[in-house]
Protein backbone atom coordinates (compact mmCIF):
# COMPACT_ATOMS: atom_id res chain seq x y z
CA UNK A 1 0.00 0.00 0.00
CA UNK A 2 1.09 3.54 -0.62
CA UNK A 3 -0.11 7.10 -0.62
CA UNK A 4 -1.94 8.47 -3.66
CA UNK A 5 -2.74 12.10 -4.43
CA UNK A 6 -6.43 12.42 -5.22
CA UNK A 7 -8.17 15.57 -6.50
CA UNK A 8 -11.83 14.72 -7.12
CA UNK A 9 -13.17 18.09 -8.24
CA UNK A 10 -12.19 19.53 -11.62
CA UNK A 11 -14.18 21.50 -14.19
CA UNK A 12 -13.37 21.40 -17.88
CA UNK A 13 -14.18 23.91 -20.59
CA UNK A 14 -17.60 22.23 -20.79
CA UNK A 15 -18.65 24.01 -17.58
CA UNK A 16 -19.70 27.55 -18.50
CA UNK A 17 -17.49 28.87 -15.71
CA UNK A 18 -14.59 26.62 -16.77
CA UNK A 19 -11.72 28.52 -18.38
CA UNK A 20 -11.21 28.03 -22.13
CA UNK A 21 -7.78 26.54 -21.38
CA UNK A 22 -9.42 23.69 -19.44
CA UNK A 23 -9.27 21.21 -22.30
CA UNK A 24 -8.89 17.51 -21.53
CA UNK A 25 -5.34 17.60 -22.95
CA UNK A 26 -4.25 20.54 -20.76
CA UNK A 27 -5.88 19.15 -17.62
CA UNK A 28 -4.03 15.84 -17.97
CA UNK A 29 -0.75 17.67 -18.61
CA UNK A 30 -1.15 19.81 -15.49
CA UNK A 31 -2.26 16.87 -13.32
CA UNK A 32 0.88 15.00 -14.42
CA UNK A 33 3.06 18.00 -13.60
CA UNK A 34 1.54 18.21 -10.11
CA UNK A 35 1.97 14.50 -9.42
CA UNK A 36 -1.76 13.80 -9.14
CA UNK A 37 -2.59 10.07 -9.23
CA UNK A 38 -6.37 10.26 -9.45
CA UNK A 39 -8.40 13.13 -10.84
CA UNK A 40 -12.17 13.55 -10.72
CA UNK A 41 -13.85 15.19 -13.71
CA UNK A 42 -16.92 16.97 -12.43
CA UNK A 43 -18.48 19.47 -14.80
CA UNK A 44 -21.74 21.15 -13.82
CA UNK A 45 -24.64 18.78 -14.62
CA UNK A 46 -22.79 17.01 -17.44
CA UNK A 47 -20.45 14.04 -17.78
CA UNK A 48 -19.65 14.51 -21.46
CA UNK A 49 -15.92 15.28 -21.11
CA UNK A 50 -15.06 12.58 -18.59
CA UNK A 51 -14.46 9.64 -20.97
CA UNK A 52 -11.98 11.62 -23.12
CA UNK A 53 -10.02 12.81 -20.07
CA UNK A 54 -9.96 9.20 -18.86
CA UNK A 55 -8.55 7.99 -22.16
CA UNK A 56 -5.85 10.69 -22.31
CA UNK A 57 -4.95 10.34 -18.62
CA UNK A 58 -4.49 6.58 -18.93
CA UNK A 59 -1.50 7.19 -21.24
CA UNK A 60 0.13 9.17 -18.42
CA UNK A 61 -0.69 6.64 -15.71
CA UNK A 62 -3.34 8.88 -14.15
CA UNK A 63 -6.69 7.39 -13.16
CA UNK A 64 -9.85 9.40 -13.84
CA UNK A 65 -13.01 9.25 -11.75
CA UNK A 66 -15.77 10.02 -14.26
CA UNK A 67 -18.72 12.04 -13.08
CA UNK A 68 -20.33 15.42 -12.64
CA UNK A 69 -21.06 18.11 -10.08
CA UNK A 70 -24.83 18.03 -9.98
CA UNK A 71 -27.04 20.90 -8.76
CA UNK A 72 -30.11 19.43 -7.04
CA UNK A 73 -33.45 21.22 -6.94
CA UNK A 74 -32.53 22.56 -3.49
CA UNK A 75 -29.45 24.09 -5.22
CA UNK A 76 -27.06 21.78 -3.42
CA UNK A 77 -23.90 20.89 -5.37
CA UNK A 78 -22.99 17.19 -5.21
CA UNK A 79 -20.09 15.29 -6.75
CA UNK A 80 -21.21 12.02 -8.38
CA UNK A 81 -18.79 9.45 -9.83
CA UNK A 82 -19.23 6.22 -11.78
CA UNK A 83 -16.91 3.36 -12.54
CA UNK A 84 -18.11 2.30 -15.98
CA UNK A 85 -18.90 4.26 -19.11
CA UNK A 86 -22.20 2.38 -19.33
CA UNK A 87 -23.37 3.66 -15.96
CA UNK A 88 -21.98 7.09 -16.77
CA UNK A 89 -24.11 7.13 -19.94
CA UNK A 90 -27.23 6.15 -18.00
CA UNK A 91 -26.51 8.97 -15.56
CA UNK A 92 -25.93 11.44 -18.42
CA UNK A 93 -29.38 10.56 -19.76
CA UNK A 94 -30.86 11.14 -16.27
CA UNK A 95 -29.22 14.59 -16.13
CA UNK A 96 -30.50 15.51 -19.60
CA UNK A 97 -34.02 14.40 -18.67
CA UNK A 98 -34.05 16.61 -15.58
CA UNK A 99 -32.16 19.73 -16.72
CA UNK A 100 -34.50 22.66 -17.42
CA UNK A 101 -34.48 23.95 -20.97
CA UNK A 102 -32.98 27.37 -20.31
CA UNK A 103 -30.70 28.38 -23.20
CA UNK A 104 -27.11 29.25 -22.28
CA UNK A 105 -26.11 32.84 -22.98
CA UNK A 106 -22.39 32.37 -23.56
CA UNK A 107 -21.69 36.12 -23.20
CA UNK A 108 -23.05 36.06 -19.67
CA UNK A 109 -22.19 32.58 -18.45
CA UNK A 110 -19.38 31.35 -20.71
CA UNK A 111 -19.05 28.68 -23.37
CA UNK A 112 -20.26 25.10 -22.87
CA UNK A 113 -18.25 23.15 -25.41
CA UNK A 114 -17.22 19.54 -25.89
CA UNK A 115 -13.82 19.22 -27.57
CA UNK A 116 -11.73 16.36 -28.92
CA UNK A 117 -8.10 15.36 -28.46
CA UNK A 118 -7.06 17.96 -31.03
CA UNK A 119 -8.97 20.61 -29.09
CA UNK A 120 -11.46 21.04 -31.91
CA UNK A 121 -14.99 21.88 -30.83
CA UNK A 122 -17.29 18.90 -31.41
CA UNK A 123 -20.44 20.40 -30.01
CA UNK A 124 -21.85 23.24 -27.98
CA UNK A 125 -24.30 22.25 -25.24
CA UNK A 126 -27.49 24.26 -25.69
CA UNK A 127 -29.08 24.29 -22.22
CA UNK A 128 -27.51 26.21 -19.35
CA UNK A 129 -25.59 23.68 -17.27
CA UNK A 130 -25.49 25.69 -14.03
CA UNK A 131 -29.28 25.48 -13.55
CA UNK A 132 -30.70 23.23 -10.85
CA UNK A 133 -32.05 19.89 -12.10
CA UNK A 134 -35.61 19.01 -11.12
CA UNK A 135 -34.57 16.17 -8.79
CA UNK A 136 -34.21 16.41 -5.01
CA UNK A 137 -30.99 15.55 -3.22
CA UNK A 138 -32.62 12.34 -1.94
CA UNK A 139 -33.64 11.31 -5.46
CA UNK A 140 -30.14 12.07 -6.77
CA UNK A 141 -28.45 10.08 -4.01
CA UNK A 142 -30.68 7.06 -4.79
CA UNK A 143 -29.94 7.29 -8.51
CA UNK A 144 -26.17 7.51 -7.98
CA UNK A 145 -26.12 4.49 -5.67
CA UNK A 146 -28.42 2.50 -7.97
CA UNK A 147 -25.65 2.90 -10.55
CA UNK A 148 -22.98 1.87 -8.00
CA UNK A 149 -21.62 5.39 -7.95
CA UNK A 150 -20.10 7.60 -5.30
CA UNK A 151 -22.09 10.48 -3.85
CA UNK A 152 -20.18 13.34 -2.22
CA UNK A 153 -21.84 16.68 -1.30
CA UNK A 154 -19.42 19.38 -2.52
CA UNK A 155 -17.74 22.24 -0.62
CA UNK A 156 -20.08 21.79 2.33
CA UNK A 157 -18.50 24.60 4.35
CA UNK A 158 -19.35 27.22 1.68
CA UNK A 159 -22.23 29.50 2.54
CA UNK A 160 -23.73 29.12 -0.92
CA UNK A 161 -24.52 26.15 -3.18
CA UNK A 162 -23.73 23.73 -0.38
CA UNK A 163 -25.82 21.20 1.51
CA UNK A 164 -25.33 23.20 4.71
CA UNK A 165 -26.20 26.60 3.20
CA UNK A 166 -29.30 25.20 1.49
CA UNK A 167 -30.56 22.64 3.99
CA UNK A 168 -29.08 23.94 7.24
CA UNK A 169 -27.41 20.65 8.16
CA UNK A 170 -26.72 17.21 6.66
CA UNK A 171 -29.93 15.15 6.87
CA UNK A 172 -29.06 12.17 9.10
CA UNK A 173 -30.61 9.62 6.73
CA UNK A 174 -28.75 10.83 3.63
CA UNK A 175 -26.28 8.19 2.45
CA UNK A 176 -23.07 10.07 1.64
CA UNK A 177 -19.79 8.39 0.67
CA UNK A 178 -17.81 11.41 1.84
CA UNK A 179 -18.11 15.15 2.36
CA UNK A 180 -15.95 17.69 0.54
CA UNK A 181 -14.40 20.73 2.24
CA UNK A 182 -12.86 23.71 0.46
CA UNK A 183 -9.21 24.66 0.72
CA UNK A 184 -10.17 27.43 3.15
CA UNK A 185 -10.90 25.33 6.24
CA UNK A 186 -9.26 22.48 8.11
CA UNK A 187 -11.22 19.38 9.02
CA UNK A 188 -10.52 20.12 12.70
CA UNK A 189 -11.88 23.68 12.48
CA UNK A 190 -14.95 22.46 10.60
CA UNK A 191 -15.68 19.69 13.10
CA UNK A 192 -15.41 22.09 16.00
CA UNK A 193 -18.63 23.69 14.76
CA UNK A 194 -20.14 20.51 13.29
CA UNK A 195 -19.32 17.77 15.77
CA UNK A 196 -22.27 15.67 14.58
CA UNK A 197 -20.26 14.88 11.44
CA UNK A 198 -17.19 13.51 13.20
CA UNK A 199 -17.66 9.97 11.89
CA UNK A 200 -17.85 11.03 8.23
CA UNK A 201 -15.05 10.79 5.70
CA UNK A 202 -13.78 14.16 4.47
CA UNK A 203 -11.92 15.04 1.30
CA UNK A 204 -10.46 18.26 -0.03
CA UNK A 205 -10.20 19.07 -3.70
CA UNK A 206 -9.14 21.90 -5.96
CA UNK A 207 -12.53 22.69 -7.56
CA UNK A 208 -10.29 23.96 -10.37
CA UNK A 209 -11.91 26.17 -12.99
CA UNK A 210 -8.59 27.38 -14.44
CA UNK A 211 -5.49 25.46 -15.42
CA UNK A 212 -3.19 26.74 -12.67
CA UNK A 213 -5.47 25.30 -9.98
CA UNK A 214 -5.65 21.73 -11.35
CA UNK A 215 -4.35 19.46 -8.60
CA UNK A 216 -3.52 22.51 -6.48
CA UNK A 217 -5.47 20.96 -3.60
CA UNK A 218 -5.67 17.20 -3.15
CA UNK A 219 -6.38 14.57 -0.51
CA UNK A 220 -3.98 11.76 0.33
CA UNK A 221 -5.45 8.27 0.07
CA UNK A 222 -3.72 5.17 1.41
CA UNK A 223 -4.52 2.36 -1.03
CA UNK A 224 -3.19 -0.68 -2.84
CA UNK A 225 -3.55 0.86 -6.30
CA UNK A 226 -5.20 3.78 -8.04
CA UNK A 227 -8.67 2.55 -9.00
CA UNK A 228 -12.35 3.34 -8.50
CA UNK A 229 -12.76 0.28 -6.24
CA UNK A 230 -9.82 1.24 -4.04
CA UNK A 231 -11.12 4.82 -3.72
CA UNK A 232 -14.47 3.44 -2.60
CA UNK A 233 -12.74 1.22 -0.04
CA UNK A 234 -10.62 4.09 1.27
CA UNK A 235 -13.69 6.32 1.68
CA UNK A 236 -15.24 3.52 3.75
CA UNK A 237 -12.07 2.82 5.69
CA UNK A 238 -12.03 -0.81 4.55
CA UNK A 239 -9.16 -3.30 4.86
CA UNK A 240 -6.58 -0.76 5.88
CA UNK A 241 -7.41 1.70 3.10
CA UNK A 242 -8.00 5.21 4.37
CA UNK A 243 -8.26 8.88 3.58
CA UNK A 244 -6.22 11.79 4.89
CA UNK A 245 -4.68 9.68 7.66
CA UNK B 1 -53.79 36.07 14.67
CA UNK B 2 -53.89 32.28 14.40
CA UNK B 3 -52.53 30.01 11.67
CA UNK B 4 -56.15 29.11 10.82
CA UNK B 5 -56.91 32.81 10.17
CA UNK B 6 -54.22 33.11 7.48
CA UNK B 7 -55.31 29.79 5.96
CA UNK B 8 -58.76 31.25 5.53
CA UNK B 9 -57.79 34.77 4.47
CA UNK B 10 -55.09 33.74 1.99
CA UNK B 11 -56.84 30.62 0.70
CA UNK B 12 -54.02 28.28 1.70
CA UNK B 13 -54.09 24.53 1.39
CA UNK B 14 -53.33 22.63 4.61
CA UNK B 15 -50.91 19.86 3.57
CA UNK B 16 -50.13 18.47 7.03
CA UNK B 17 -49.93 19.22 10.75
CA UNK B 18 -53.61 20.16 11.10
CA UNK B 19 -53.50 19.99 14.90
CA UNK B 20 -51.28 23.10 14.92
CA UNK B 21 -53.78 25.37 13.16
CA UNK B 22 -54.72 27.14 16.38
CA UNK B 23 -51.13 28.36 16.99
CA UNK B 24 -50.69 32.11 17.40
CA UNK B 25 -48.53 33.93 14.84
CA UNK B 26 -45.95 36.58 15.69
CA UNK B 27 -44.72 37.82 12.30
CA UNK B 28 -43.02 35.95 9.48
CA UNK B 29 -39.77 35.20 7.69
CA UNK B 30 -39.18 34.58 3.97
CA UNK B 31 -36.05 32.71 2.85
CA UNK B 32 -35.01 29.62 0.91
CA UNK B 33 -31.68 29.11 2.63
CA UNK B 34 -32.27 26.88 5.61
CA UNK B 35 -28.99 27.98 7.17
CA UNK B 36 -30.29 31.56 7.06
CA UNK B 37 -33.63 30.61 8.61
CA UNK B 38 -31.83 28.73 11.35
CA UNK B 39 -29.84 31.88 12.14
CA UNK B 40 -32.54 34.52 11.75
CA UNK B 41 -36.13 33.32 12.12
CA UNK B 42 -37.84 33.84 15.48
CA UNK B 43 -40.24 31.64 17.41
CA UNK B 44 -43.94 31.78 16.43
CA UNK B 45 -43.21 33.20 12.97
CA UNK B 46 -44.62 31.74 9.78
CA UNK B 47 -41.91 30.84 7.29
CA UNK B 48 -42.41 31.31 3.55
CA UNK B 49 -40.19 29.12 1.33
CA UNK B 50 -39.99 27.00 -1.81
CA UNK B 51 -37.92 24.28 -0.13
CA UNK B 52 -39.83 21.04 0.39
CA UNK B 53 -37.11 18.84 1.91
CA UNK B 54 -37.63 17.11 5.26
CA UNK B 55 -35.05 19.45 6.81
CA UNK B 56 -37.59 22.31 6.73
CA UNK B 57 -39.45 20.52 9.54
CA UNK B 58 -36.31 20.01 11.61
CA UNK B 59 -35.68 23.74 11.42
CA UNK B 60 -39.32 24.70 12.01
CA UNK B 61 -39.28 22.51 15.10
CA UNK B 62 -35.91 23.77 16.37
CA UNK B 63 -36.97 27.40 15.94
CA UNK B 64 -40.52 26.72 17.23
CA UNK B 65 -42.10 28.30 14.17
CA UNK B 66 -45.89 28.56 13.93
CA UNK B 67 -46.15 27.16 10.39
CA UNK B 68 -44.35 26.72 7.07
CA UNK B 69 -45.93 28.06 3.87
CA UNK B 70 -44.76 26.59 0.58
CA UNK B 71 -45.16 28.84 -2.47
CA UNK B 72 -46.08 28.20 -6.14
CA UNK B 73 -48.34 25.27 -5.23
CA UNK B 74 -45.44 23.15 -3.98
CA UNK B 75 -46.20 20.17 -1.74
CA UNK B 76 -43.95 18.89 1.05
CA UNK B 77 -41.97 15.70 0.48
CA UNK B 78 -43.60 12.72 2.15
CA UNK B 79 -41.21 12.50 5.10
CA UNK B 80 -41.55 16.25 5.69
CA UNK B 81 -45.34 15.91 5.88
CA UNK B 82 -44.98 12.97 8.28
CA UNK B 83 -42.82 14.98 10.65
CA UNK B 84 -45.22 17.93 10.38
CA UNK B 85 -48.06 15.64 11.48
CA UNK B 86 -46.00 14.25 14.34
CA UNK B 87 -44.97 17.66 15.64
CA UNK B 88 -48.16 19.55 14.95
CA UNK B 89 -46.44 22.30 12.99
CA UNK B 90 -48.59 22.85 9.89
CA UNK B 91 -47.21 22.89 6.36
CA UNK B 92 -49.45 25.07 4.19
CA UNK B 93 -49.30 25.64 0.46
CA UNK B 94 -50.09 28.70 -1.62
CA UNK B 95 -50.52 28.93 -5.39
CA UNK B 96 -48.83 32.33 -5.27
CA UNK B 97 -45.16 33.23 -5.56
CA UNK B 98 -43.11 34.30 -2.54
CA UNK B 99 -43.29 38.02 -3.43
CA UNK B 100 -47.09 38.24 -3.57
CA UNK B 101 -47.68 35.92 -0.66
CA UNK B 102 -45.19 37.68 1.62
CA UNK B 103 -46.75 41.04 0.75
CA UNK B 104 -50.25 39.89 1.64
CA UNK B 105 -49.06 38.16 4.78
CA UNK B 106 -47.18 41.25 5.91
CA UNK B 107 -50.25 43.40 5.43
CA UNK B 108 -52.50 40.96 7.31
CA UNK B 109 -50.17 40.65 10.27
CA UNK B 110 -49.22 44.33 10.52
CA UNK B 111 -52.86 45.51 10.16
CA UNK B 112 -53.89 43.41 13.10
Amino acid sequence: MRTFRVDLHTHTVLSPCGDLEMSPVNIVKKAKERGIDIIGISDHNSTLHAPLVKKLAAKEGIVVMMGAEVTTKEEVHCLCFFETEDNLAVFQKYLENHLPHIPNDSDKFGYQVVVNEEEEILKEVEWLLISAISQSIDQLEKKVHELNGLFIPAHINKMRDSIISQLGFIPPNLNVDALELTRHISKEAFLKKNAYLKDKTFIKSSDAHCIDLVGDVYTEFLMDEASFKEVKMALRNEEGRMVDF
Amino acid sequence: MKVSDIVEKLGLKVCSGKQGLNKEIEGGYTSDLLSDVMGNADADQVWVTLQTHKNIMAIASLKELAAVILVKGYEPEEDAAEQSNEEGIPILSSEEEAFELTGKLYKLISDE
